[in-house]
């Protein structure tokens, strides 16, 4: 007991903790926030910069400690006896994550969004949601996978809701709350039914016991059908849940409401974080379930193996991972399918919807419900070519990654400049952003920009990260991949619609006589230049990203 | 900067616009119209100099003429995940096309003075969208060539958008639908030429003749798995050479797909009925300068990308469907035509008689028969004509119309009359112009639409009666239009007192137009020299393909029950002559 209790303390201090760092800053930030207020001095302090501060460190220590050169060879390493998973994607996405944190904190200060004196609250609830969207995005367990996803729906909900006296901004967040209440109940069924089922809610562990369950026997015996019921219904509740979260049809109902009363900030916040969060819990759990990492491929299992009641029980049979290829066919086919048909179902629905808007945040958060459709595809492609090409996998993986990185610039930039212009003329409506181009040229241009870089027209950046999505798609050329690149294709027609009305209005309409005089400051146009000329950037220059999302999704293979 | 270096010379040709559109955007003053106009108009006198420059050897490198293989080729890598490199190259099918490129764009830039609203955006989206058009017609990675056909886009749609007519909204939007629709499916074929690839196939001679750098042949020919690429030169050898793109999906070659979605890519730019009608609104809509570059340059591209992407690339596909790219091509002539002959608005007349001769075009490419390889050479050669000579002629046509409105404000094909007596010189010029587009022998026009007619015949006797026949319709709305136009007593629309003579400015944007109409007319090898030996070639390393496709055994006659009716007809025509199949 003692030598248990002994390896669980060293394996967490010596290992999990300093892999474990950004969390831990923004843990510490979360607690000076707190205590600002209540210590003489620190109360001066605008929140902002402590939020600042923390999180640009937070930032700083997602580097691996090997450097970026060796990202490729990263060996996947289990934290906290099994809970998360440190990876070349774990690190991706924590970089994601902070860097969008960062410049949100910098778009906050600016918008004035958050006081300082109710600043603590605000930070606090953005850096907790965070946190939350770190454990998902490395989560291992689907423990940890429920408690990321709570842990990041939870502070959202109430900062959709942070807008006193606002009817719009109550209603929405209690719209979002009870969605997330009943996505995360229904989820956590499926949890339970998939633990039940397999005896465990370790991820790799899940797989090997799908393996072992002999699918395609059962399937053509006819045998057990009760549990290829429950299988197929726990993976049904347990996507309700990712569904939630990534704002797929058909649980995409908060998603409009909530944009629209929260603030744009709020929004983007929503529409970029909690959405690549999602994403990489998507991968993760899609990984899980189709590609079962064998023992060599992660040192900590062993020790999982002793302290935890979740076991893999390879020991006796090396050859069990390499025979376990064919019996996952029909999972993976099952898990391609369902991500495929909502990917589909997703992307056009939200393109259809969208045409519609006259409000700006909502026609922004139904291209979110697109453009998360867009990013499903690659992960129906990844569940198809685990089975057979692990190279072709960690390129689907990579593209997703890819795509995420670019849709942070993309969508940060869009909600930037509506929260600069709702704040500047107090309306979202799509028809008072007539004649910005002449009163606010640097802005309006730059709205064009990331208009064209939505529809994925290059030379710029959203492009390449649909250019990538397509490319796994051709590649994994089953007849369910082609059908969803030739739907990815008619939609990227249709967003041009809606994206190029706003555009359209912009540019070329006359200034609405309802608006008054438009008076924005030098930062709002440095800030959206700013986060704008990464779009123009990324394809001339796009080796960097490309080589760096390669090597994040090559060590998540075997 | 070593101009005598392929890549930096051909680099600076296509991005000096660009760069120059961002100092402009950046550095320019406001209020300072007329230097930037002036700017603008400098930049694209060097752009032109600096194309026209490379037949002389002058200042940097040199094209030489009479060479069919392509030239300076000159690759840096550019997102090597996805073995993506920055390729460049010049031949005789694109150097006419960039040198008629850079040189309408600078006589648009000069009909450019009119444009009073935002003169400094208008300035940057002219010169953005210059470096799309010689960016496309000298990149030959198949990425770098999707890339920068997008980047015309943007400009064209604001440049239509906001500098053009009473309907500019919708045709904007129109033009940028269709040509996204277009683009999406080019990406598809795209994925699918480059996953179905595979470069190892090659030799390394080969290899470093498609312009893959010697340091990658290595690694090419020793790598165990797919080395995909998107190499136009290298597609096209894969294309011609290996079965690659003969893998199955749904019932037809990935070929068969690639050439399909690319065509229906290309004709939209071309534009071939039934995907032209972005075209009439575009035209119309748009500021003459603007007018003269769609009619001028962009539907060349869709001419370009078939010669140089579709046959090439999916050899079998373009032999077998054949027909259907010659049917398009003649009932885009005829109902382009006709739909001419309907019109009262001068320029939606001009318009639709591009749509008209465009169909000249898609024929000569199509006309691909087993019977004799110099007919087909003669139809490409002929439609790579007809290409640059519409672009002079059209390119006039439109200006032409242009400088009337500017002072009468309509185009009321009604309500003109007498513009002869009131602009003489003016009028001259137009008659001249409007003949060369009529193609009247002597002229630009006529080399390419008699070549290929003739080639035509060879083909298909009914398309090509129907094809010649098309020269009376064309003779007559243009006949008809001059008559409506410039003949008459007297002029019968509104503001008579602006019907002042033509500007010196006009004069020397429509003055050169002309000389070239008539210089290309009397003297044909003025381009043939440069073109034909590229074009030719393409012709002969595609022919002989004709003979192997679909036969595998099959006697001649199975094959033939294979074909889609049209070619049928024609095949069993062929087969008494075995002695010409290679």
């Amino acid at each position: 007991m003692q030598s248990i209790v002994d390896h669980l303390v060293s394996d967490t201090i010596a290992t999990s903790l300093p892999l474990y760092a950004p969390e831990l800053w923004l843990c510490a930030t979360i607690v000076v926030l707190l205590l600002a207020k209540l210590i003489r001095g620190l109360d001066r302090v605008d929140p902002a910069f402590i939020a600042l501060v923390g999180s640009l460190i937070a930032l700083s220590t997602t580097a691996p400690a090997s450097g970026f050169a060796s990202l490729s060879e990263l060996q996947p390493a289990e934290l906290f006896t099994g809970m998360l998973v440190y990876d070349g994607v774990t690190i991706f996405l924590r970089m994601v994550l902070l860097l969008f944190v960062v410049l949100l904190i910098v778009l906050t200060k600016l918008t004035r969004l958050a006081d300082p004196v109710d600043g603590q609250d605000f930070y606090v609830l953005v850096l907790g949601a965070t946190l939350g969207m770190c454990i998902m995005a490395s989560a291992n367990h689907l423990m940890t996978v429920f408690l990321g996803v709570e842990m990041a729906s939870v502070p959202s909900y109430v900062l959709v809701g942070m807008i006193r006296n606002r009817r719009a901004a109550g209603e929405a967040a209690l719209k979002y709350a009870v969605f997330g209440a009943g996505a995360s109940g229904v989820m956590l069924y499926g949890i339970s039914l998939i633990a039940g089922l397999l005896g465990t809610a370790h991820l790799p562990t899940i797989g090997l016991e799908l393996a072992r369950l002999d699918l395609p026997g059962l399937m053509t015996a006819s045998e057990q059908l009760g549990v290829l019921t429950a299988l197929v219904l726990a993976g049904l509740m347990i996507s309700v849940g990712l569904a939630f979260k990534l704002s797929a049809v058909p649980f995409h109902f908060w998603c409009p409401d909530a944009f629209e009363g929260g603030t744009a900030e709020v929004a983007g916040f929503l529409s970029v974080a909690s959405k690549a969060a999602a994403l990489a819990l998507l991968i993760r759990v899609t990984m899980a379930v189709c590609s079962p990492v064998g023992e060599a491929a992660i040192d900590r299992v062993a020790l999982v193996d002793q302290t935890v009641v979740v076991a893999v029980d390879s020991s006796a049979q090396p050859a069990q991972t390499v025979e376990s290829r064919s019996p996952l066919s029909p999972v993976r086919t099952y898990v391609a399918m369902l991500i495929g048909i909502a990917a589909a179902a997703t992307c056009t629905f939200g393109n259809l919807a969208a045409f519609g808007q006259t409000n700006i945040k909502r026609l922004l958060a139904y291209s979110t419900i697109a453009h998360a459709g867009y990013m499903m595809m690659p992960v129906a492609a990844l569940a198809g070519l685990t089975g057979s090409d692990p190279m072709d996998a960690s390129q689907a993986v990579a593209s997703v990654l890819i795509y995420l990185a670019i849709y942070l610039f993309m969508n940060l930039a869009a909600f930037a400049i509506v929260a600069f212009l709702g704040s500047a003329m107090g309306s979202d409506n799509i028809d008072d952003y007539g004649g910005l181009i002449k009163s606010a040229p640097a802005i309006a241009v730059s709205l064009v920009i990331v208009l064209a870089s939505l529809v994925g027209i290059p030379p710029l950046a959203g492009f390449l990260g649909k250019f990538a999505a397509f490319a796994v798609l051709a590649k994994a050329g089953t007849p369910l991949t082609l059908t969803l690149l030739l739907i990815a294709g008619v939609n990227t027609v249709l967003s041009l619609v809606y994206y190029w009305r706003v555009a359209k209005i912009v540019c070329l309409r006359p200034e609405p006589t309802t608006r008054g005089p438009l008076t924005l400051g030098v930062w709002p146009a440095a800030y959206t230049t700013l986060v704008t000329a990464p779009l123009v950037l990324i394809l001339l220059f796009p080796a960097g990203l490309t080589n760096l999302a390669e090597a994040a999704a090559a060590g998540l293979l075997p | 900067m070593n101009l005598d270096s392929s890549i930096v010379y051909l680099s600076l040709l296509i991005f000096l616009p660009a760069v120059s559109a961002v100092a402009i955007a950046l550095f320019a003053p406001k209020d300072s119209d007329d230097p930037v106009k002036q700017a603008t108009l400098a930049v694209t006198v060097v752009t032109f100099l600096l194309s026209v420059g490379m037949l002389l050897g002058w200042p940097g490198i040199e094209f030489s003429a009479g060479e069919a293989a392509m030239q300076h080729l000159c690759s840096v890598e550019w997102i090597p995940s996805f073995n993506i490199h920055y390729l460049l190259g010049i031949d005789g099918i694109s150097m006419p096309l960039v040198v008629l490129t850079t040189f309408i764009t600078m006589l648009a830039m000069g009909a450019s003075w009119n444009i009073q609203k935002h003169v400094k955006a208008y300035c940057v989206l002219f010169l953005l969208l210059e470096t799309g058009m010689i960016g496309v017609f000298l990149a030959l990675d198949f990425f770098l060539f999707y890339v920068l056909w997008e980047v015309m886009l943007l400009p064209m749609y604001f440049l239509i958008g906001v500098w053009g007519g009473p309907r500019r909204e919708y045709a904007a939007i129109k033009f940028f639908l269709y040509t996204l629709f277009g683009s999406v499916l080019m990406l598809v074929a795209l994925l699918i030429l480059y996953f179905s690839s595979d470069v190892r196939a090659l030799d390394a001679k080969t290899l470093a003749n498609v312009g893959i750098a010697d340091d990658r042949v290595e690694a090419i020919t020793s790598a165990d798995t797919p080395q995909h690429t998107f190499n136009i030169l290298a597609l096209q050898q894969l294309g011609q050479t290996t079965e690659q793109f003969k893998g199955d999906l749904a019932g037809k070659t990935y070929e068969w797909w690639a050439f399909v979605l690319l065509f229906i890519g290309f004709i939209i730019k071309v534009p071939s009925v039934p995907l032209h009608t972005w075209l009439p609104d575009a035209h119309v809509e748009a500021p003459t300068p603007i007018s003269m570059i769609l009619a001028g340059i962009l539907l060349k591209m869709g001419g370009y990308g078939i010669i140089r992407i579709c046959y090439p690339i999916c050899p079998e596909a373009g032999y077998d469907l054949a027909f259907v790219v010659c049917t398009l091509g003649v009932v885009s002539m005829v109902y382009g035509a006709f739909a001419a002959l309907a019109q009262t608005d001068f320029k939606r007349l001009v318009a639709y008689s591009s749509v008209s001769h465009m169909g000249y075009v898609v024929l000569g490419f199509g006309v691909w028969s087993t019977l004799n390889v110099d007919y087909w050479k003669l139809g490409m050669n002929g439609a790579m004509y007809q290409m640059i000579a519409h672009g002079i002629s059209s390119a006039g046509m439109f200006f032409m119309v242009g400088v009337l409105y500017d002072r009468v404000h309509h185009r009321d094909l009604n309500q003109f009359g007498g513009v002869f007596s009131r602009m003489p010189v003016y009028s001259g010029l137009a008659v001249g112009i409007f003949f060369a587009g009529l193609g009247l022998p002597g002229l630009c026009g006529f080399i390419g639409e008699f070549f290929v007619v003739l080639s035509a015949w060879n083909y298909s006797m009914v398309l090509a009666i129907i094809s010649a026949a098309v020269v009376i319709l064309t003779a007559a709305y243009i006949l008809w239009t001059l008559q409506r136009v410039y003949l008459g007593a007297s002029y019968n629309g509104p503001h008579e007192e602006a019907l002042t003579p033509i500007t010196s400015r006009e004069f020397r944007i429509a003055a050169p137009l002309l000389a070239l109409a008539v210089f290309f007319g009397v003297y044909p090898r003025a381009i043939l020299d440069y073109m034909e030996p590229s074009v030719s070639r393409t012709a002969d390393d595609l022919a002989p393909l004709a003979a192997s496709f679909g036969i595998d055994g099959a006697s001649p006659t199975e094959k033939v029950a294979d074909m889609p009716r049209g070619d049928r007809k024609l095949a069993i025509s062929n087969t008494p002559s075995p002695a010409l199949r290679p």
